[in-house]
């Protein structure tokens, strides 16, 4: 019996093409952001709050994946911004060839920023590099502020926590402090902002949370094109 | 995590490999640990070419507890990938690796348990994550082709 070493990644060749995008999305000055959540924790109407609250000629253009229904492309058509929609079939999460394909016939140089919103679900998008420059987890109240421990991996690789949904938190059991502490815990230092996108109330500082993203991405480009 | 079949042609996929159950290939596509599952196989046979006289009895994989993967949907796909193909009695060795983080501060390493990242030498909150993320092929155990491959089904 012979042992032969392989030592590479499983899914390597998603990793090469999600490589290549990451590649694109420099040379272009594209920031990509990876939504991940359950299905109806809000990554459709925090897309919304956002492409309202932007600039009309902002750069920005959103992939949208589901597994059935061109519904959330419809609902984010009217604000203007190139939307596409990924019908993934009956796959429960969007891979970089399905980010590649639904690309090709966008220019990224006319993009600064691209946002996906992944198929709603918190296990199988994690394992998924899509060329993101970072994921964001959505997580809404009415969830339970144990999801963190439960599905600790995609609040392990996520930079950001949007909870959503605090216009009812005098509805719901749920306790916001233990959520914070508990995607603390998975994933040490993790940034949280708390929204609704029904009322607004706190999406200013998702807003900012993303415009100094978009800085401190140009900035990091400069600094390694100069 | 998610085995949907809809029964509906999936807009995006590969062609199905040779040799697949047709069970097999409808499921591929809708599951995650199908896809996975589906990946170590390729890998195989990409190995499997490399290596003209030899016959695999068993793959290696690396999984981390942070890699959202679960081990018996893995293997359930797994096996039923390799069902009914040349590769049937391929056996499927799943290595689990813990999360371990080293300390910024004193340099030590450690398994986190309980998702307490804190360094046990100098308490310091100060750690970052070394390992634990793994979704990778580690080795493949091969035979002289004609030996002992026992259980070794052929498809002629």
């Amino acid at each position: 019996m012979d042992r032969v070493p392989l030592e590479r990644k499983v899914l390597s060749e998603n990793d090469r093409i999600a490589a290549e995008l990451r590649g694109q999305f420099q040379e272009h000055g594209v920031l990509c952001l990876n939504l991940i959540s359950s299905p109806g924790s809000g990554k459709t109407s925090l897309l919304e709050r956002t492409l309202e609250a932007l600039p009309p000629r902002d750069r920005v253009a959103v992939l949208t994946g589901d597994i059935q229904t061109e519904n959330d492309a419809n609902r984010l058509k009217r604000f203007h911004f190139p939307v596409k929609q990924i019908t993934t079939g009956g796959t429960c999460h969007l891979d970089a060839r399905m980010i590649e394909r639904h690309l090709a016939d966008w220019r990224l140089e006319d993009l600064d920023l691209l946002l996906i919103e992944n198929v709603g679900n918190l296990v199988c998008p994690s394992s998924y590099d899509l060329g993101e420059a970072t994921k964001v987890v959505v997580l809404s109240v009415t969830e339970g502020e144990d999801k963190p421990l439960k599905y600790p991996s995609i609040f392990f690789k996520s930079d950001l926590l949007v909870l959503n949904k605090i216009d009812l938190l005098p509805y719901v059991p749920f306790d916001i402090a233990a959520a914070a502490e508990n995607a603390r815990k998975v994933h040490p230092g993790m940034e949280i902002v708390k929204v609704s996108c029904l009322t607004g109330n706190g999406l200013h500082e998702w807003m900012m949370w993303l415009g100094e993203r978009r800085l401190a991405h140009k900035a990091l480009l400069q600094k390694t094109a100069s | 995590m998610f085995p949907v079949e809809t029964g509906l042609a999936p807009s995006v996929g590969k062609a199905a490999n040779a040799g697949e159950t047709r069970q097999a290939a409808s499921l591929r596509e809708f599951m995650h640990e199908m896809g996975i599952a589906n990946s170590v196989l390729e890998a195989v046979r990409t190995e499997m070419a490399l290596h003209p006289r030899t016959y695999p009895c068993k793959v290696g994989v690396r999984i981390g507890e942070m890699a959202a993967i679960d081990q018996d949907a893995l293997r359930f796909c797994f096996e039923a990938i390799i069902q009914e193909t040349d590769l049937a009695s391929l056996e499927l060795g799943i290595e689990v690796c813990p999360r371990r983080h080293r300390c910024q501060v004193c340099g030590r390493e450690f398994v986190v348990r309980n998702y307490d990242s804190r360094c046990p030498q100098c308490a310091s909150l100060e750690t970052t994550c070394i390992s634990g993320d793994e979704l990778e092929l580690a080795y493949l155990e091969v035979e002289e082709d004609g030996s002992s491959a026992v259980g070794a089904k052929s498809t002629q």
